[in-house]
């Protein structure tokens, strides 16, 4: 459609010529169009003109709501009220005939009766023209104004109104909507920036389309920023481009993932989880929508949470550890315990306790029975440990069975309560302790007192006694010793007490006999020779009872030194030599070549020898005498034999004839002569030289007397 | 039996009667008048002249006045006993020279020892049978100090 782009007045041609009148009220209405900001105002004043000046007697004007997509009247004039309704409608129906005339953009004349023409109309037509601007680009129609009745002239008001409130009203409708978008769009910004979220809307190939605030500190410079910020942000945008670029992967896109930026301003590391998503709009074809969310503390905190469960993992781990050694340590204690509540309900007991106080499943009857007993003691010393009161650690006995045996157990308790910082008792352990062991070494332990006492006792008795014995002993070795001492000096003075008056009588005798005092008679010498014969004799009796006094008395010394037995035998019998003559036996010796020299007394060994070899010649009427010495085959000692061919001892007198003042025949009418003495001092000397004299004899026949000589004789 | 033995040694003494007795003084100290007297009876029966002493101090005085050529000393003395005498008579230089035979009746061991310690030339236990002590002096005076006398039968476990 042509249209006159330099007159905004009625350029149409008019059928006549205005008055002035009317140019005057033309005037007036288009100054007021020109001014007029109010859409409504607008659309009232030219109703109102139509109606006023212009004779119609029916006008209306309607605005065309682009966002309700509606027309509805914004002033109108002679219409009754249910006019207005029906003129209040969409526009999506084009066959309804005021679309029709408002996408026509031409006036147009409608009837009533046309289907959609409102009823409340009066007259049989009306008049609808649309309201368009003046420039072609203009082409959304800013409403419709309706008048009636039909004339030419008015028609023709009509039209010049319309296109003056049309160029008005697209002018306002537009800049309505201009101001309306302007402020959506900055409420949308707002409401961008207001998410502390940056969030970017980024084209295919990447390029940033738009940033909220948030996403433009990260993400975009500015020419007053600091080197090092822009050299972060620099960085960022490559990181965000990287992590972009991955989710042109479709399976990527909706996916969180992190990505991890730099603050600008701390230089910190911020980590973010981006969400992508693939916005669509009809006219700006596809984008990206990020968001970022900012988990940097959310990560942290992660992290935190998860080195706390890591640490209370490992903490629960150590406190399992741990309950696992208690439980290792308790049961391994071979003491019972007992961990109750204070209800008395067990909560830990180890395995000795177990065995106390739990019913096996193997139990006999009469454990189990012995197990409840122990069960109902224990549990009746806690309720008195509860009733008793305030201490906290309590010791008691409690009278328990073995249950196995039925043996009685007296188990000392030791029992602690456990107190939560309320002062309430919680736990209450038990320890308990058997005392059976205890009370028996304790019991051994006073026995072994009572004995070890009665031992001191008797010991310091024997003690006092051995003291007693000994200083009686003393006393009796002094006493013995004074004695002894007494009967050396006896010894000493009977010896010469005696030898004095002897020596007196055998003196004269001898004197008397060699004729000091002149001749005698036979019968005289023969009477004085009996004198010095048994002056002689009992000489030698004083001389053997001296021995043998000595001997006991320990007083005969042994003089010990090397001498040659042969020698000695031979000696013997030399001196015996004239009561040999006399006796007029075979008296022969005989000793061994081999035989060592001796080591020992050689004046004892020769009293014995002289004694036996006179005791032989006694007691051997006829026949011969024997002496053999040699040696003592695989023993150190010597052996002589005297063997006679005499009378003969019997074997009742064998160990007679050893002792003090014996003879086989101890009648006092013996035949043969001597104290008896001779084998008694033979025998003690020969043991003083270690060693022994024997004697095997038979009746008549002869006696066989054998000493036994050590090689060496010790002191 | 050794006794016995004795008789035999009796007939050597008497086989050489000395000539030399004659004038040979001994002096015989003994406190018991018996033995005393009959030693010295016999002595002078064999011709020996004889001084008789009956305690220490008489031998003493007597050995110094006589100057015998022999002392025959019992041990046990009242008052001075033989080893005190001995050893005087020893310690005297006039008197050292006399030989003293010990003749005591205490034949236990140490005897012997004591009196050769206090001096005495020989040793003789009692009973000593009057010959005996004769054949020891003459022993002793005719080889006087040479060697020590053996021992005499009588003398058992001296």
């Amino acid at each position: 459609m042509a249209r006159t782009l330099t007159v905004p007045l009625p350029a149409r041609e008019t059928p006549r010529a205005p008055t002035t009148a009317i140019l005057e009220s033309r005037l007036a209405m288009a100054e007021f169009l020109l001014g007029c900001e109010d859409l409504r105002e607008c659309g009232q004043r030219s109703v109102e003109w139509l109606v006023e000046q212009a004779g119609a007697r029916q006008a209306a004007c309607l605005c065309l709501d682009l966002q309700e997509n509606r027309l509805a009247p914004i002033a109108s004039l002679g219409l009754p009220p249910a006019a207005r309704e029906e003129l209040s409608f969409e526009i999506e129906d084009p066959k309804h005939p005021l679309v029709a005339v408002l996408h026509g953009r031409r006036p147009k004349v409608l009837s009533r009766s046309v289907p959609g023409v409102p009823r409340s109309l009066s007259g049989t037509r009306v008049l609808v023209v649309p309201l368009y601007g003046l420039f072609a680009a203009e082409d959304v129609p800013a409403g419709l104004l309706i008048s009636a009745p039909v004339t030419s002239e008015l028609t023709r008001d009509v039209r010049w109104v319309a296109d003056l409130l049309g160029h008005r009203l697209v002018r306002l409708t537009r800049q309505r909507a201009l101001t309306e978008s302007d402020r959506l769009l900055r409420r949308e910004r707002m409401l961008l920036d207001a998410v502390p979220d940056p969030i970017l809307l980024t084209d295919n190939e990447g390029r940033l389309l738009m940033a909220n605030s948030q996403a433009q500190k990260l993400l975009a410079t500015r020419d007053d920023e600091s080197e090092g910020r822009r050299r972060a942000v620099a960085l960022n945008n490559m990181f965000f481009s990287s992590a972009l670029a991955q989710t042109a992967i479709p399976e990527a896109l909706g996916r969180r993932r992190e990505v991890v930026l730099v603050d600008p301003i701390e230089g910190t590391d911020l980590v973010f989880e981006m969400l992508n998503t693939v916005a669509t709009d009809a006219k700006e074809g596809s984008g990206i929508v990020s968001v970022l969310r900012n988990v940097t503390d959310l990560r942290r905190a992660t992290e935190e949470i998860e080195e706390n469960y890591r640490r209370l993992r490992v903490a629960e781990a150590d406190v399992r550890a741990e309950r696992d050694r208690l439980d290792l340590i308790i049961d391994s204690v071979a003491d019972p315990i007992v961990v109750t509540d204070p209800s008395g309900a067990t909560v830990l007991m180890n395995a000795p306790a177990e065995r106390l106080f739990t019913v096996s499943r193997d139990a006999t009857p009469d454990e189990s029975v012995r197990i409840t007993a122990n069960d109902a003691h224990f549990s009746s010393f806690l309720s008195n440990l509860f009733i008793a009161g305030e201490e906290v650690r309590r010791r008691g006995f409690v009278g328990l069975v073995d249950p196995p045996t039925g043996a009685a157990m007296p188990v000392e308790a030791i029992t602690g309560k456990i107190l939560s910082e309320h002062g309430e008792v919680i736990a209450v352990v038990t320890i308990l302790h058997d005392r059976t062991e205890q009370i028996e070494k304790a019991r051994l332990y006073e026995r072994l007192k009572e004995a070890s006492e009665g031992l001191e006792r008797r010991v310091l008795e024997a003690t006092a006694e051995l003291l007693r014995r000994n200083e009686l002993l003393d006393r009796q070795r002094l006493a013995l010793e004074q004695a002894s001492h007494l009967k050396s000096q006896f010894l000493a003075n009977m010896s010469h007490e005696f030898r004095t008056p002897l020596n007196a009588i055998m003196g004269y005798t001898s004197m008397l006999l060699q004729g000091v005092n002149g001749e005698l008679l036979p019968t005289q010498k023969r009477n004085l020779e009996r004198v010095d014969s048994n002056a002689r004799h009992l000489l030698s009796i004083i001389n053997d009872i001296l021995d043998i006094s000595r001997i006991e008395a320990g007083r005969m010394p042994l003089h010990l030194t090397d001498f040659s037995l042969g020698e000695l035998v031979g000696e013997v019998v030399a001196e015996l030599e004239p009561i040999i003559e006399r006796s007029r036996l075979a008296v022969s010796s005989r000793v061994a070549p081999s035989l060592p020299r001796l080591h020992s007394d050689r004046a004892k060994v020769k009293q014995i020898l002289l004694n036996l070899l006179t005791n032989a010649i006694k007691f051997t009427p006829r026949g011969s005498v024997k002496v053999a010495a040699g040696p003592v085959q695989g023993e150190s000692g010597v052996r002589i034999h005297v063997i006679d061919t005499g009378i003969g001892i019997a074997e009742s007198d064998r160990e007679k004839i050893f002792e003090d003042f014996r003879q086989a025949d101890s009648s006092p009418a013996r035949e043969y002569g001597g104290a008896g003495l001779g084998l008694a001092i033979c025998r003690r000397l020969a043991r003083m030289l270690g060693g022994t004299i024997s004697v095997t004899s038979e009746l008549g026949k002869g006696s066989t007397f054998t000493l036994d000589l050590p090689k060496r004789t010790r002191r | 039996m050794k006794n016995a033995k004795q008789g035999a040694a009796d007939g050597a003494g008497r086989a050489g009667p000395a000539a030399r007795a004659e004038g040979t003084l001994i002096l015989v100290v003994d406190d018991f008048t018996d033995n005393r007297e009959m030693y010295a009876q016999y002595l002078a029966f064999r011709g020996f002249r004889v001084a008789e002493a009956a305690d220490g101090h008489e031998a003493l005085r007597k050995a110094g006045e006589l100057m015998p050529d022999l002392v025959v000393m019992d041990l046990s003395l009242p008052g001075l006993d033989g080893w005190e005498a001995t050893r005087r008579l020893k310690r005297d230089g006039r008197t050292r020279a006399i030989p003293v035979i010990a003749l005591t009746g205490h034949a236990l061991d140490g005897y012997s020892q004591s009196a050769r310690d206090a001096g005495c030339d020989s040793f003789l236990i009692k009973p000593c049978q009057p010959q005996d002590l004769e054949n020891e002096i003459r022993r002793v005076l005719a080889i006087e100090g040479a060697e020590p006398e053996p021992r005499g039968r009588k003398e058992r476990h001296a």
